[in-house]
């Protein structure tokens, strides 16, 4: 096989590596957004505090040490211990939920039947507190997060391939884990949505609010719910983005990539977020594969917002997200 | 009176309650009602006359909509219950069908159905039991448990919503405008089997319904509701042999065609005087 075909194969194996891990942070988007209707702009910054709330368990830092510092004139900054990964994660999940209620009893039970426009705005100023909160909390330097996750080049694809074709593929191995936690993770919310008791309650209230509490479901719980899986859909996408960048600042920009993605599957649809994901990554890496070297590079920084304004001329809904049902 | 047949006459009781929507907009001013067990209650009156308003403050699903109770007492059982969420309302057995069925567009049929039971805790057989309960009252949703509910009929919404609620096991349902939007021959069959839950399952209903014809003819008695007030009340059948019910909401007259200005003073006058 010519080079270049096979070289356009792994940009396009590549593309869905990364288009994987951007699904997971839309994926965070949808869910909210199905129960709620809200946009949640602070989806990015939530995975942002989750991987430096990880980071923290994981290395004995002491919360709020440089505040402490100040007040106080101590000097502490560790604990001079260090948590197993598995414990650290339990401990973070438990900060998210702690943050779901949190969300709901201070932010959201005071907006019950507002316009979304002004919960959209309400996200914005969450985004925006829990990005200075978690910078007091575990300081704004750049961390490196280590979960145990295989990283680098996958020898056995590369062996593979050059058996086969004489080439060998470059893929990185947590693209691999990214993708197969995705999977999981979109089969086990699916499942989890369409089969149990709360699933539906929670598809009812993305439905009809009020229907919701005339038949005794508790918004109020349902929110938490929504907010504190939507936590966990951060926490795994801030490990994955975390340990392939490092824990910075910069992470909670990964949502705005998110946009186009939801975009392209639609803001209703779990199974959307995974496909919108990998055609925005498969799309950009091949775009610049091809296009790029003609107008001079760097394609893949405004290729996924292009994609999304031609859909939305076109198909606002997106690819699979809910019609709207218009018979009465 | 024993003590149970005392809370059986007097099962919900509204003790004048007074409404205030965004805490300035007053809607109702002053409403009592008593609904007893086994009965079916009507609450009549034209738009804009409180009836969802009574319902939804029962309910209390008044909050979400930024409205409160602010003088008078609720008691269901002899309990007070305007404070309560509505899911506990639920749970202690009252609930409320909607105006314009509210189904859930994009759950099916039998999701619907099964949102109903959300607030049950006695296992899946009991649940299992009351679908097939609703299925033979309803034989069309049978048929159609499959469809996403936004696509069904009108008739066949109003038929979930009301499924739907009974799946919950109430005593009491507040049934908002069944027959709105329906044809007629619907609306009768609606009513058919708000009759046959009555009489069979003992399900007690206070339903609100501008078709105060079709209304008396099921009811057992009657509220008529003007204004955020009650202006009338009594048994269906006196209600429906009143004049002046004849007259307003019957459309039938004694005397012949008036002219609208002595209608408007005559309907003033009545108003003061209740």
């Amino acid at each position: 096989m010519p080079d270049q075909i096979l070289f356009a194969l792994e940009v396009t194996l590549n593309g869905l590596m990364a288009g994987v891990l951007y699904s997971l942070v839309a994926l965070g988007f949808v869910l909210i957004f199905k129960a709620s209707g809200i946009f949640n702009f602070a989806q990015g910054v939530m995975a942002l505090f989750a991987a430096l709330t990880l980071v923290g368990f994981q290395t004995g830092q002491v919360p709020f040490a440089h505040l402490v510092n100040v007040l106080f004139g101590t000097h502490v900054e560790h604990f001079g211990w260090t948590m197993p990964t598995l414990a650290a994660i339990a401990a973070t999940m438990a900060v998210m939920v702690v943050m779901a209620l949190l969300v709901e009893r201070l932010v959201l039970k005071g907006l019950i039947n507002q316009a979304p426009i002004i919960l959209f705005m309400a996200t914005i100023g969450l985004a925006y507190f829990l990005e200075g909160f978690g910078d007091i909390m575990w300081g704004a330097d750049i961390k490196r997060l280590e979960v145990g996750l295989p990283q680098g080049l996958s020898e056995t694809i590369d062996a593979a391939t050059f058996a086969w074709f004489g080439y060998g593929f470059f893929i990185d191995r947590l693209d691999i884990v990214a993708a197969l936690v995705a999977a999981a993770l979109v089969v086990s919310l699916t499942l989890f949505s369409q089969y149990t008791r709360h699933g539906r309650a929670l598809r009812a209230v993305a439905d009809d609010h009020q229907a919701a509490l005339s038949v005794g479901i508790s918004l109020r719980a349902i929110w938490v719910l929504v907010w504190s899986i939507a936590g966990f859909v951060a926490l795994v996408a801030g490990v994955m983005w975390g340990t392939k960048l490092g824990v910075q600042f910069s992470l909670s920009l990964i949502a705005l990539k998110a946009l186009p993605v939801l975009m392209l599957g639609g803001f209703t649809s779990i199974p959307g977020a995974i496909i919108g994901g990998l055609i925005v990554g498969v799309g950009e890496k091949l775009f610049e594969f091809a296009v790029g070297p003609l107008v001079g590079g760097a394609t893949e920084n405004w290729f996924a917002y292009m994609l999304a304004l031609v859909f939305l001329l076109f198909r606002p809904q997106g690819l699979f997200g809910e019609r709207i049902i218009e018979r009465v | 009176m024993t003590d149970a047949a005392a809370t059986d006459a007097r099962l919900l009781e509204v003790t004048n309650i007074e409404v205030i929507y965004n805490h300035v907009i007053l809607v109702l001013k002053g409403v009592s009602l008593t609904v007893p067990k086994g009965g079916i209650t009507a609450l009549l009156g034209a738009n804009g006359a409180g009836k969802t308003t009574t319902l939804k403050a029962i309910s209390n699903l008044l909050r979400s909509e930024r409205g409160e109770v602010t003088k008078g007492a609720i008691t269901y059982r002899g309990a007070r219950v305007q404070d309560l969420e509505p899911s506990e309302v639920v749970r202690r057995g009252v609930i409320q069908v909607m105006e314009g069925r509210h189904c859930f567009a994009h759950l099916t049929v039998e999701e619907n159905l099964l949102t109903g039971a959300f607030t049950r805790r006695d296992g899946r057989g009991a649940v299992a039991a009351d679908l097939d309960m609703v299925y033979a009252y309803f034989p069309r949703l049978r048929e159609r448990r499959r469809s996403q509910a936004g696509y069904t009929s009108g008739g066949e919404q109003q038929m979930c919503a009301i499924g739907r609620a009974l799946m919950s096991r109430p005593e009491t349902i507040l049934l908002d405008e069944p027959s709105m939007g329906l044809a007629p021959q619907l609306v009768e069959q609606i009513f058919d089997i708000v009759r046959r839950l009555n009489g069979e399952r003992g399900v007690t209903f206070l339903l609100a319904e501008q078709n105060t014809n079709v209304a008396l003819a099921y009811a057992h008695h009657g509220y008529i509701l003007e204004n955020g007030r009650v202006v009338m009340d009594g048994p269906a059948a006196a209600l429906r042999e009143n004049p002046d019910v004849r007259e307003f909401y019957l459309g039938m007259s004694e005397k012949g065609r008036k002219s609208f200005r002595d209608v408007r003073s005559y309907r003033r006058r009545k108003r003061w005087l209740s």
